[in-house]
């Protein structure tokens, strides 16, 4: 017994419920014979891979649902073993890069030589090419993507790159010029409630109350993976008649928590505080900047106008900062301080403008 | 090592089927001639087919300008094809180029001395010049260390070898390895050589691609020749797999570039404050508080634009904006310039989408 997340996710093109154009586009390309590179691109929760997925059934039939996982070893320059999980099919092969940190560059360069190098022998296959889907692309470092560059040129006959990634900035252009970008934008909340209405039938039981099903796409956010769980859970716990109460997770909860420690009282001590609550977060692996961002909108919704725009903004800075520093706990303290002193200056009128 | 090099050549050799090929290796120019926009470059490259003196190069410029294809067609002409493999050895970013490649494969190939000069089998008479070249493909990503080794091969062999690098960013390559070779820069394609360019591919294709289609491929890919070839055949790829063919519109162009739709630049604009001259974006009301700009903001995010695509088209709407003062330009330019970095550092896109648009939302109503 799966998750309905798995268990009801499209196998093909025709099952997809929203983008119906895009959909149409990838039939006709896979149909064609020729097939370019690909980019996926959007937020997350939004269907990349189950598009891929699908694009790859279309090109390769059911062949490509075999999978295996193959353990490979590369060596690195100064010969340190990497060990890397590959997913493949016998005509396509699903690699995640950032699983091996900075030697990504070693592993994108043996791995695509190799299958460059290699031609189908299966006679009965579609096509002649295999596919490489590189999950997460835009954790790729930049010497791993220059390393495709020219790979993407020179074995075009034997080999697809398709890329999936969360946004295109962190790609270099050179990339980004040799790819068909596909966008996958996040469905709507109608796409979501169509989606779990449909759930729901194959599950055989009815939705009385529409409500229910959009205050669970409101709550979220674009992410059909998120509240496709979210229904599957509520519907284990109440079975959805009558009113619910969506169940945030825990770490939200308690960055809300901070949110309001930091609005109640502006003190030394409760720096302190706050500092062993984010400590808390941070060792349950919960990304610094995540924890940020909730702790910010959280913030915002109860100051005053005045106050938003300025909290927004270095939340901002120390978020970047964050990224090219090393310890995020410093960074996270000293947004929560600069909060602080910003929201007494506030309160008790004090002009702070030649403090930026 | 050069077993696996030898082999890896095989497959590009072996095109099968024209048709699949890219158009950007079909439409390569074949001689230096084809070469489109360069003039200055291949002036001076042109006397070297006639003189058999080749000094040492070193070509930049932006991608997409013809870097590549200008040191291949020469090295075709000076060579011919059966010369060409034993006496052009080019390597790039995906080749292991560590300074132990340098050290042996590059030193082993320029120490090499030339074999004499067999008679052609396609009939035609090659200059031959007594050397060979090797090509350093997007140098820039070659180790300090790496180029620091190459100096004193690049000296000794002088005599036998010629080194032709190509890069993007000159001030990547070290001062000792540029001051050693001639530099030629390219520089983008302006509008007419690119259009063309374009045009004829599109007829030799068989395509049939409107003037709209032209300009919209020349403004999103700003000179970039490749790019815009790249663009024209998937948008032609597109256009033939649906049946019946559909002509190819400009809003599949923008769509395959990645390009945030010019109305939903617009709106996002009019949402921050700026009020745009044409007035088919009446739907939005006008300038509101934090929480609508927020909102605004999300949405965007949810649509899966890249924010680095995003605030360069906005950065296209302020700067041109015919009613802004020139103060209000200045500083929302710097709220983009500062989000652009932070982006570069890996920053978080939507917290910084919403810095810049608080940031020029400030800075338009002040």
């Amino acid at each position: 017994m799966s998750l309905w997340v798995d268990c009801y996710r499209p196998k093909s093109l025709d099952e997809l419920h929203y983008h119906e154009g895009l959909s149409a586009r990838l039939r006709a390309l896979a149909g064609s014979g020729d097939f370019p590179h690909m980019l996926f691109y959007g937020p997350s929760g939004a269907g990349k891979k189950t598009r891929v997925a699908c694009t790859l059934r279309e090109l390769f039939g059911k062949g490509v649902e075999k999978l295996k996982i193959d353990q490979r070893v590369f060596m690195t320059p100064s010969r340190r073993k990497l060990d890397v999980n590959i997913v493949q099919s016998n005509f396509h092969l699903e690699i995640t890069p950032s699983e091996v940190g900075n030697y990504d560059r070693v592993v994108i360069q043996e791995l695509l030589k190799e299958i460059a190098q290699t031609q189908q022998v299966d006679i009965n296959a579609r096509h002649r090419f295999k596919v490489v889907v590189i999950n997460e692309a835009d954790t790729l470092t930049r010497d791993a993507q220059a390393a495709l560059r020219r790979t993407m040129e020179k074995y075009m006959s034997n080999m697809r790159i398709i890329l999936c990634a969360n946004s295109t900035s962190k790609l270099i252009a050179p990339i980004k010029s040799r790819c068909l970008l596909v966008r996958v934008a996040a469905p709507t909340e109608q796409e979501m409630m169509k989606v779990m209405k449909h759930v729901a039938d194959r599950q055989n039981f009815r939705i009385d109350d529409d409500n229910v099903i959009q205050e669970i796409a409101q709550d979220a956010d674009g992410n059909l993976r998120k509240a496709l769980l979210v229904f599957e859970a509520l519907k284990m716990q109440t079975g959805l008649n009558g009113p619910i109460t969506i169940a945030k997770p825990d770490w939200e909860t308690y960055c809300h928590k901070v949110g309001d420690m930091i609005i109640q009282e502006q003190s030394p001590q409760r720096v302190m505080e706050v500092r062993t609550k984010l400590y808390e977060l941070l060792s349950h692996c919960i990304p610094p900047s995540v924890v940020l961002k909730t702790i910010a909108s959280h913030v915002v919704d109860k100051v005053d106008e005045s106050l938003k725009a300025d909290i927004m903004h270095w939340a901002a800075v120390y978020e970047v900062r964050m990224r090219v520093g090393n310890k995020k706990i410093f960074h996270l303290e000293a947004w929560v301080v600069k909060v602080m002193s910003l929201y007494k200056h506030f309160v008790y009128g004090i002009d702070m403008s030649s403090f930026d | 090592m050069a077993f696996f090099q030898q082999s890896s050549r095989e497959p590009a050799r072996h095109a099968v089927d024209p048709s699949l090929q890219p158009w950007v290796e079909k439409y390569r120019p074949k001689t230096i001639e084809d070469v489109s926009a360069q003039e200055h470059t291949v002036a001076v490259l042109r006397r070297t087919l006639t003189s058999t003196n080749l000094p040492h190069m070193l070509f930049y410029g932006p991608p997409g300008t013809g870097k590549t294809s200008t040191i291949l067609a020469l090295a075709r002409q000076l060579f011919g094809p059966d010369n060409f493999r034993s006496r052009v050895l080019e390597l790039n970013a995906s080749d292991e180029r560590g300074i132990a490649i340098v050290r042996e494969k590059i030193k082993g190939f320029a120490r090499q001395t030339p074999r004499a000069q067999v008679v052609s089998s396609d009939g035609n008479t090659y200059p031959c010049p007594p050397y060979k070249i090797i090509i350093l493909d997007e140098a820039d990503s070659m180790t300090q260390d790496a180029q620091a080794a190459l100096r004193r091969i690049m000296e000794n062999y002088a005599r036998i070898t010629r080194f032709c690098l190509v890069c993007n960013y000159v001030t990547r390559i070290i001062d000792p390895l540029a001051s050693r070779c001639s530099k030629f820069r390219f520089k983008p394609l302006d509008d007419t050589s690119t259009s063309t360019r374009l045009a004829s591919i599109a007829k030799a294709e068989h395509i049939d691609v409107p003037e709209s289609v032209i300009s919209t491929l020349i403004n999103t890919s700003q000179g970039d020749l490749r790019r815009s070839i790249t663009y024209l055949q998937s948008a032609s790829r597109l256009a033939n797999s649906t049946s019946p063919p559909t002509p190819i519109t400009p809003a599949d162009i923008q769509e395959i570039a990645g390009v945030v739709p010019d109305e939903a630049v617009s709106r996002f604009a009019a949402a921050l404050g700026i009020e745009s001259n044409d007035m088919d974006v009446d739907g939005v009301s006008k300038v509101k508080g934090f929480d609508d700009i927020r909102r605004k903001v999300k949405g965007i995010v949810r649509e899966g634009y890249s924010a680095s695509q995003l605030l360069t088209q906005l950065h296209d709407v302020i700067v041109e904006h015919p009613t802004l003062t020139a103060r209000q330009k200045a500083q929302s330019a710097l709220a983009l310039a500062e989000a652009d970095k932070a982006l570069c550092d890996g920053a978080d896109e939507e917290l910084q989408i919403l810095e810049v648009a608080l940031n020029v939302h400030k800075a338009v109503t002040s």
